[in-house]
């Protein structure tokens, strides 16, 4: 059973939140799964823009207390 | 195949810095084929030298763009490179009247580049100048 980690890109401006998810990308294996924190408005359609282009799963995208917790797989 | 997009930096202005930057790194971590010209007043802020270097503000965003949080262009351009393979390249014209080499720059730089040569990679994408 894989844990997800989670990175917390709180506080951090466009690109960082998507840049902390690409470098997660970068090293994680297939089947992992990360839960990416981010307090920036732009990033909240960004991030799963680029998921989506790039083919990962979305698994969840909420935001809850002004912070953004979106759950990302890597599937390739 | 994957897009092609090549960047021409010429500005050392704070704001067109980080506009490359950030424009770069997100294209070349989307898939793109990222590749970043770097000639006059933008080379020098990539010397060992001037790694701390601070680049001149154009007006008022480039106070915001000092707010903690927002990522250094410098570190934008090595992710580009290290996290979406974008090629750094230096003007070979800029480097003689400097009198430096890629040895002397930060970051990942490729081999002094030409107009000629950037230009004909070039030719089949987009092209961003800054």
């Amino acid at each position: 059973m894989s844990e997800t980690k989670v990175v917390d890109a709180r506080n951090t401006f466009c690109p960082g939140p998507l840049m902390e998810l690409i470098s997660f990308m970068k090293r994680a294996d297939v089947g992992d799964q990360m839960e990416l924190l981010s307090t920036d408005d732009g990033s909240a359609n960004d991030v799963p823009q680029w998921i989506a282009k790039v083919g990962h799963e979305m698994i969840s995208n909420e935001k809850i207390d002004d912070v953004w917790h979106i759950v990302v797989k890597k599937v390739k | 195949m994957s897009n092609k997009l090549s960047i021409v930096c010429v500005s050392g202005t704070l704001e067109k810095l980080q506009m490359a930057s950030m424009v770069a790194s997100v294209a070349a971590a989307s898939g793109d084929d990222v590749t970043v010209f770097f000639s006059m007043n933008a080379l020098q802020y990539f010397t060992k030298d001037n790694a701390e270097l601070a680049a001149p503000e154009e007006g008022e965003f480039g106070q915001l763009i000092e707010t903690e949080g927002v990522p250094a262009f410098r570190k934008l351009f090595e992710q580009a490179a290290d996290l979406g393979d974008a090629k750094l390249l230096a003007c070979s014209m800029a480097l003689d009247l400097m009198k430096i080499t890629p040895e002397d720059l930060t970051l990942e730089f490729g081999p002094a580049t030409g107009l000629t040569a950037f230009l004909s990679d070039a030719e089949d994408g987009r092209l961003l100048s800054f």
